[in-house]
């Protein structure tokens, strides 16, 4: 407890940058979710695949893990870079999967259970395809940013990474927002979420839907990889899984289905495991973020702002 | 499974034989109840109930008598449905009082209520679609039942005591409702009016002493609907209270002892078929004339 | 959710309909020969797979022996793999629960035997296994009721992800704890008892095949019981709930009860499997109780066919057994092995061996009785 006082500020900092990463993953099970009200296992690996499309792109441009980048200028550059390249294999590997993994599934009416079955199987064949071909060792990102304090909130020091972590995230988020209300696209996605057949029978098509509804998940997933790598400096076959475990709990945990529950639900729960760790010690981390969903789900089943994609406030 | 029903099922396959006494599936007798409410088998005491904003009923009071078929009527969107929730216990009346026998339903769970002796079918089909006709009745008399976890685990004499009779009776009722040559058969293949005969057999299975149908006919042609009053008329004559929510005019005249008309959420009339049929207010009701009559 | 209009639940039944009016090939038409089949032969059927499977490990059929592993280990792995399925498939096949977490009851079983039987262990009381089974049992089955009571009221989807967190807290206390051993693990855990006429174990690392005759016969047991319960009010109650929960709840069925049991038998089935993984094993840490395993058992029941008993222990035996056969691709068998769930399941949602209610083929048969007549 003392030491939860002592280093308050420095947990939220590190909670609220560890959120954003959550959050951005979490909106990738809240969109297939609230079109498909189908868990995307299978996510965790299109947010894997991100990181990996990152690295290539740095390596591509001739960083390692021992490069200096000194330049304001080239550091911007490079992460534009890899942040494109982050969003398209995730977002490319995200749609594939809906190809190939329930596009067949879902023309055969099969029951939910069987989605949850290809989708475990998509996880592993990702996941271990990346093993055999990277190895199974951690892969070093190059260090594009070098984390420098910039100001002190309160007693803790907030670095350049920790607020471009947050605000890339912010922004990502309120994009996406923007573009479910905003555009006929959007539109087209909340219609399918709230009833997909009126939304067929009002001349939306399905299919291109499902397929825009994954892309933008994976483009998501695909920000918060390029973040990561920026954050932890490394990545390696499995490192989706457990964020993607974190990443569902946020979303059930802001209320599925609706995206800025995502949000809510990643920062929160960063905090909380910051905050928590700090009281019962690191190594339970991961018991405070499954208590906490547990507990939250107890007293309010819908999350923290309740379950809707199809709704006004998407 | 099935298996199991080839194994032990030669004495059912059969008519019951002069020693097997034919399974009783009239309603359970129940507890005696006072005089004075002797008649009123289920109450309706000034029932509410909103839904935030919405008022679905509005300070509804009515009774069902025992032994009679009680027709619940009123156009689409008039509470019927909702009215049949709340007797049920599907949901909790926002005020008023729902009493059975004299008793409060209360905060009591939904599956008691079924096995305190309502039982229900539903306006769209709800069987268990995977499980034979003979499964799905036998959830039903499994209300009745009480064999434990332990129990069946290790065959215990109770428990094959109830299955046999759940199994007779569950057979005995798909007879009287005249499915029985499709006992085995998966509900979802069975065909659309069997499905709905099915569902009323499976709400008989529970041993209620109320039985209410949710629009039974729905979706049924005229040789149906016939066939269908002559089976509610049985029914009754096995010793059932029948409550009938009905859209078909002709079938709820045919068939009820006595009509309620419900119109938003309120009850507008109540009375014997001939005179419900030339009340003003119901006239107005359903050619949709606003009811300033009433 | 407590209207009568057509739930999720109802959409997804409907849907259903659609693919399993397609549904038939071999395993339906095997199933009806086997059914036309007399009694006594069905019987004497029954009896020669039994002793073939006994006799497996001696025999060592040279196509299905695995070349890369000790034959007899991997029919053990196997055949837990079978009791795990066969425990999930209550929760899952037969009472629609969808439990990603299995893996935390049968980590809670092991750790029961380690604990009470290990003379290392914190407790140090060194019990015998045989007296630590139950208590293995009890203690899954207690974590099962604590888990399902306040969670079993919520909607499929959460149950999944609570579940999910379940598992992945027991695996993290076994870390965290120095009572459980921490990331070491236990040592000396007890095998099962009994010695030969030589006075040599019978139950020894050095003689798998016993083990494997253990849990084989521990399989016979517990499908002869898990049987009795589906053909009883419970398994219709279970059925009744899967196919429309609502709908059951107003037939009298008292839902959450029934799925509180299911949950208490699907857990106590864990325990027991885990508690003779560690009287195999002899040690135990928490690598072994890995999410990931919770994923295999429920890929294993999906597979196999949910619901159907042998189709389950079909879908446990191919996971368990097919990555060991082929060793010689040892890296990449789990990638296959994804790949191969995508395929199967594209082909055969409904699983290897579906659960066919038997009812059409009986139908057609009582009609013609009844015609004939």
């Amino acid at each position: 407890m003392d030491f939860l006082l002592k280093n308050f500020w420095e947990l939220t900092v590190t909670g609220l940058t560890q959120g954003s990463i959550y959050a951005l993953v979490a909106l990738g099970y809240t969109l297939v979710y609230g079109v498909l009200r189908l868990i995307n296992f299978a996510h965790s690996e299109v947010f894997m695949v991100g990181t990996f499309g990152a690295l290539f792109a740095l390596e591509g441009m001739g960083l390692n893990a021992n490069s200096d980048v000194t330049s304001a200028s080239a550091a911007i550059g490079y992460l534009i870079v890899a942040a494109l390249a982050a969003a398209a294999a995730s977002g490319v590997t995200a749609v594939i999967v809906e190809r190939v993994a329930y596009r067949p599934l879902r023309r055969r009416n099969a029951p939910t259970l069987v989605f949850l079955i290809t989708a475990i199987g998509a996880s592993l064949a990702m996941s271990e395809g990346f093993a055999i071909w990277r190895g199974r060792d951690n892969e070093a990102f190059p260090t594009v940013i070098d984390p420098k304090t910039q100001f002190k909130f309160f007693d803790a020091s907030v670095s350049n990474l920790d607020i471009l972590i947050f605000l890339t995230a912010i922004v990502m988020m309120f994009s996406l927002d923007t573009f479910m209300r905003r555009t006929r696209l959007g539109r087209g996605v909340r219609a399918v979420a709230q009833d997909p057949d009126s939304a067929a029978l009002m001349g939306v098509n399905k299919n291109r839907v499902i397929s825009l509804t994954f892309l933008l998940g994976g483009i998501m997933a695909g920000g918060a990889a390029i973040l990561y790598g920026l954050r932890f400096g490394v990545t390696k076959y499995d490192v989706g899984f457990l964020l993607g475990v974190k990443a569902f709990t946020a979303a059930v945990l802001g209320g599925i289905g609706n995206l800025r529950g995502a949000l809510i639900g990643g920062l929160a729960l960063g905090l909380v495991e910051n905050y928590g760790s700090a009281i019962v010690g690191s190594q339970w981390r991961d018991v405070v973020a499954y208590v906490t969903l547990v507990v939250v789900l107890m007293f309010r089943p819908t999350g923290i702002l309740g379950e809707s994609l199809g709704k006004a406030r998407a | 499974m099935p298996e199991h029903y080839a194994a032990d099922n030669e004495p059912a396959d059969s008519e019951p034989g002069t020693d097997e006494p034919t399974p009783d599936i009239g309603p359970d007798p129940g507890t005696p109840v006072g005089t004075d409410l002797a008649k009123a088998l289920l109450e309706l005491d000034d029932v509410t109930l909103r839904f935030g904003g919405v008022t679905a009923l509005d300070g509804v009071s009515l009774n069902i008598n025992e032994g009679e078929i009680l027709g619940l009527i009123g156009p689409n969107g008039a509470g019927k449905t909702t009215c049949f929730n709340v007797m049920t216990g599907v949901y909790q009346p926002t005020s008023g009082d729902v009493r059975f026998r004299g008793v409060r339903l209360g905060r009591r769970q939904r599956f008691q209520i079924t096995r305190l002796g309502i039982a229900r079918t539903f306006q769209n089909i709800r069987l268990f679609p995977e499980m034979t006709a003979l499964e799905n009745v036998m959830v039903g008399a499994d209300a009745r039942h009480n064999t434990s976890v332990v129990g069946a685990l290790l065959r215990l004499p109770r428990h094959r005591r109830e299955e046999r009779e759940g199994r007779d009776r569950a057979l005995e009722l798909l007879r009287f409702v005249g499915i029985e040559r499709r006992a085995d058969e998966a509900a979802r293949n069975l065909p659309y009016g069997d499905q709905r005969r099915l569902e009323i057999a499976r709400a008989m299975a529970t041993g209620p002493q109320l039985l209410c149908l949710d629009e039974p006919a729905a979706g049924f042609n005229p040789s149906e609907k016939s066939a269908l009053m002559d089976l509610i008329r049985k029914i009754r004559d096995q010793g059932y209270t029948v409550l009938l929510i009905e859209h078909d005019m002709r079938l709820v005249m045919g068939v009820t002892d006595r009509i309620v008309v419900l119109e938003f959420g309120r009850k507008i009339a109540e009375g014997l078929p001939e005179d419900i049929r030339t009340n003003p207010a119901v006239i107005a009701a359903y050619l949709g004339v606003p009811d300033d009559a009433a | 959710m407590t209207t009568s209009n057509g739930g999720p639940r109802q959409r997804m039944n409907q849907r259903l309909r659609g693919y399993d009016d397609r549904r038939a090939g071999w395993a339906r038409s095997i199933r009806t020969r086997w059914h036309a089949l007399p009694r006594p032969v069905r019987w004497l059927g029954l009896l020669a797979l039994v002793v073939v499977l006994y006799l497996l490990p001696i025999i060592q059929p040279p196509i299905l022996t695995t070349p890369d592993s000790d034959f007899g280990s991997v029919l053990f792995d196997a055949a837990l793999f079978a009791l795990v399925a066969i425990g999930l498939n209550v929760v899952i096949g037969m009472a629609g629960l969808l439990d990603l977490g299995y893996v935390g009851f049968y980590a809670v079983g092991a750790y029961s035997v380690a604990v009470f039987g290990s003379p290392n262990s914190s407790l140090g009381t060194g019990y015998p296994w045989l007296v630590c089974v139950p208590i293995a049992i009890a203690l899954s089955m207690l974590a099962g009721v604590i888990l399902g009571g306040p969670t079993l009221r919520l909607r499929g989807d959460y149950l999944a992800i609570v579940t999910l967190g379940f598992g992945e807290i027991v695996r993290l206390t076994a870390v965290n704890s120095n009572a459980l051993g921490a990331a070491a693990g236990i040592t000396g855990i007890p095998h099962p008892p009994g010695k030969r006429p030589d006075g040599t174990d019978i139950f020894s690392i050095l003689n798998i095949n016993a083990f494997y005759w253990l849990a084989l016969t521990v399989i016979f047991i517990v499908v002869f019981g898990v049987r009795n319960l589906e053909n009883s009010r419970v398994g219709r109650s279970w059925l009744a709930i899967r196919e429309d929960e609502d709908a059951a709840e107003l037939m009298g069925v008292p839902t959450f009860r029934f799925k509180l049991w299911a949950f208490a038998i699907g857990a106590a089935i864990g325990g027991l499997s885990g508690s003779l993984f560690a009287g195999r094993q002899g040690f135990i840490n928490p690598d072994s109780f890995l999410l990931q395993f919770s994923i295999l058992f429920v890929a294993a029941v999906v597979l196999g066919g949910a619901g159907n008993l042998l189709g389950v222990v079909t879908g446990a035996v191919v996971i368990a057994y097919l990555p060991e056969r082929f060793r010689g691709f040892a890296d990449y068998r789990i990638f296959v092995f994804g790949l191969a769930l995508i395929i199967v399941m594209i082909f055969r949602p409904q699983g290897i061996i579906p659960n066919r209610r038997r009812a059409t083929e009986l139908a057609v048969r009582t009609e013609e009785v009844a015609e004939g007549a």
